[in-house]
């Protein structure tokens, strides 16, 4: 049998779908069939290649030409042009919106240049549990040349000259925060990496440790080096079991090879790893209440200052910095700070890990620079919302972010201009919401994580945010006034500033972030009694149309309530008082008589 | 292990095994290696990766292919684990999504033998660092 020697790869996305590209597989299965070369070119269908706007696309291998806007008629040209007479043709190629110029080798796309991998640059690559395919790919590298060749403030400068700031959230300076711990006089010292990745909806911090254990490590030596720290903690929640168990594998092999353990490639420094276990308290997540939880005291915030650079673990200077930023450290060093600070915004440099949720068609993690637009990542990295519905909103930075609207689509995604929109950076969940989504619950379903992970100390964030969610309970079943709006900006406000840790200060954010930019959806539920998401139940009615209603009694029989009477072959009715919207008689009823108001 | 005493002990450690990949990722030798990597991480097992990973495993023996089945970590595209990299020597690496055990079967007697694709193909929309 000859072997296949083009494939010519089909978009079968919805969207393209949409836009005739079964029909263009069709005819190039056909032509191929009566040119006769089904032995040398196949056809086939792909998953989305996320560049829906210019679909239907076919890209054409191994030579990864990339034609645009295929339409039926023009099958017959690409199969005689570009495979029998090997020209390639140019009014498909993709254009450049900007230059003008026709790409035709799909690599060099600005689209597909929109993903970055630093952090993540191993993962999904290298076996993790084989430190040989890490060194391969400089592994340690970094490490080697920091401890042969830099004292630790050269080191420092490179990494203050990068601009790499904390990816755990609160972005602070990365280089200056080494710099302070390396000041502090004290014969012990310790660096943490934060792995508590307390979000919900996020695992960029499990992906990199169970993709790339050993650059955490490497990471971790090089920070203990620079800060002038020997002994390393890895604060890890016990529900990763799959990313300990890896980081354990990598420990031990690192050990093994000499990059963990006492004088570390023939240099007079030495550094070891202990692994500490979270129980998966939101709060833990917070650098001070973390290391409590570490000292084996209550996983309670303590007031800052001190800083833990300054009195941490045991009273001691203690580095913490979170797995994302550590990722970044060893390719700092390899490729150069100016290298690092070439990508990205002015304040913000390098690239974001986002685990991408929520109403989207590619849900997955993707790393991009800092200042791509959230369009840019919604629309052609996460291939635009599920089942072509309307764009709502993204929520960044979890329960202590905001949502950002259609406004602020064209937004360059940084830590400065996320939080001037009311949101911030958080440590990289991005959740699409869609028409469906009722703005008012969403506010409700984080002040309800936040209500249950609130540690307790401090009462404006144990109590007030109780009463914040009472508020959002009051308006979603009905009972809002404009007053209770009021309300909720004021102690929202007060909340944030007078709490004692990150988590109250931030977790007024989702209300008062939809309050400000739904405001209309918070009045319809107020004053017209309405969600026009058809989310919250309170506000809904079940209505038998008496026009399509034949009496079946099925909806009667199956409501679970007994909430619908009516005799057979008479139109029924829903009491209202009693019905409990669990939407049993619209799923039953085969005349399409039951609708919801 | 004998442990790296220093910076030119990592260097020469290192060019010899990035030969290694190197002849694994780019040999010309068609009947030699391919490589399979199998992501691996939280939801990829939890898909299924496992057990895909035990039939390449399996069949490759069976089928006295030379490749090598690797795992590795999670490569984002969580919506359609679980996901596979084979790389055939001298081609580009193709990833398959949604690979359950008859799949992976499918992927050997089409792909790897044949060289035919297979539905389920999941275009590559990132560049590693080191290709810049
Ligand atoms: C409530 C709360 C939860 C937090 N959760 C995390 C977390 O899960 N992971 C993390 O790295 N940082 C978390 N942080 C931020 C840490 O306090 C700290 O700033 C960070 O680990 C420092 O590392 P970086 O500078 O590398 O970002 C949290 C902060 C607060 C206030
Ligand atoms: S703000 Fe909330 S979580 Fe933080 S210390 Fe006060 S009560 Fe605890």
């Amino acid at each position: 049998m000859a072997k296949i020697k083009y494939h010519m790869l089909v978009c079968g996305g919805t969207a393209c779908h949409a836009s005739q590209s079964e029909e263009i597989l069709t005819k190039f299965k056909e032509l191929i069939v009566s040119k006769g070369l089904e032995t040398e070119v196949q056809a086939i269908k792909t998953g989305c290649f996320g560049f829906c706007e210019k679909g239907p696309i076919v890209k054409m291998m191994p030579d990864n030409t990339f034609y645009t806007q295929v339409k039926p008629g023009d099958c017959a040209e690409i199969l005689e042009e570009h495979i029998i007479k090997g020209r390639k043709v140019t009014r498909l190629l993709y254009q450049d919106p900007e230059t003008k110029e026709r790409i035709s080798d799909s690599r060099h796309m600005g689209f597909y240049k929109k993903q970055i991998r630093i952090a993540l640059r191993n993962c999904g690559f290298i076996n993790p549990e084989n430190i040989e395919e890490y060194i391969a790919r400089d592994g340690y590298l970094a490490l080697g040349t920091v401890l042969t060749e830099m004292s630790p403030e050269a080191a420092i400068e490179i990494l203050k000259k990068s601009g790499l700031r904390g990816r755990g959230g609160g972005g602070f300076p990365t280089g200056l925060k080494w710099e302070i711990t390396r000041k502090v006089k004290a014969a012990q010292k310790y660096v943490v990496c934060n792995a508590d990745e307390g979000d919900p909806g996020a695992f960029m911090d499990r992906s990199i440790l169970e993709g790339d254990p050993h650059t955490v490590i490497e990471a971790m030596a090089i920070n203990g080096y620079c800060t002038g720290a020997s002994k390393g903690l890895v604060y890890i929640r016990a529900e990763y079991p799959l990313a300990v168990e890896r980081l354990k594998i990598a420990m031990k092999q690192s050990r093994e090879y000499g990059f963990l353990g006492e004088d570390i490639m023939g240099t007079d420094f030495s550094f070891d790893i202990d692994i500490r276990y979270g129980a998966g308290a939101f709060v833990c997540g917070e650098e001070t209440a973390l290391i409590h939880s570490m000292e084996g005291l209550r996983g309670e915030p303590t007031v800052k200052p001190p800083f833990p650079s300054e009195s941490g673990y045991m009273g001691k200077p203690t580095n913490v910095n979170n797995v994302e930023t550590y990722a970044n450290i060893p390719v700092i060093f390899n490729k150069g700070a100016d290298w690092f600070a070439s990508i990205g915004t002015a304040r913000s440099k390098g690239t974001k890990v986002f685990a991408l949720a929520g109403k989207i068609n590619n849900v997955g993690l993707i790393e991009v620079p800092m200042g791509i637009t959230l369009r840019e990542v919604i629309y052609e990295i996460g291939g635009g919302i599920r089942d072509d519905k309307e764009f709502k909103a993204v929520q960044t930075g979890g329960p202590s972010g905001g949502c950002l609207t259609k406004r602020h689509l064209d937004t360059p995604i940084d830590y400065d201009n996320l939080i001037a929109a009311g949101s911030m950076m958080g440590s990289g969940g991005m959740i699409v919401m869609d028409e469906d989504d009722c703005m008012v619950a969403i506010a409700k379903f984080y002040l309800q994580f936040t209500v249950e992970e609130s540690c307790g100390k401090c009462s404006p964030c144990r109590i007030g945010n109780k009463r914040l969610h009472e508020l959002l309970e009051k308006i979603t079943q009905g009972n809002g006034t404009m007053e209770d709006i009021d309300k909720l900006r004021n102690l929202g406000t007060v909340i944030k500033d007078t709490s004692l840790c990150g988590l109250g200060q931030s977790s007024p954010n989702p209300a008062l972030s939809t309050i400000d930019n739904f405001l209309d959806e918070y009045l319809e539920h107020v004053k017209d009694k309405k969600c026009r998401s058809k989310v919250c139940k309170s506000l809904m009615q079940y209505l038998v149309v008496p026009d399509k209603c034949i009496g079946c009694t099925l909806c009667a029989r199956n409501c679970p309530v007994n909430a619908i009477s009516g005799e057979r072959k008479q139109v029924h009715l829903i009491d209202q008082e009693k019905c409990i919207k669990c939407g049993a008689c619209l799923e039953k009823c085969k005349f399409g008589a039951i609708i919801i108001n | 292990m004998e442990k790296i005493k220093s910076l030119a002990d990592l260097k020469k450690m290192q060019e010899n095994l990035r030969a290694k990949i190197e002849l694994r990722e780019k040999s010309n030798d068609p009947d030699t290696r391919i490589q399979v990597k199998v992501a691996m991480a939280t939801c990829g097992i939890a898909s299924g990766a496992k057990e895909v990973m035990e039939t390449f495993i399996e069949e490759f023996t069976k089928r006295n292919i030379d490749a090598v089945v690797t795992q590795t970590g999670c490569m984002g595209y969580c919506y359609a684990e679980p996901t596979v990299e084979v790389t055939k020597p001298g081609a580009e690496p193709i990833t398959f999504g949604y690979v359950d055990v008859k799949k992976a079967s499918r992927i050997i007697d089409k792909y790897i033998i044949n060289n035919e694709l297979v539905d389920g193909i999941i275009p590559v929309n990132y560049q590693s660092i080191d290709k810049n």
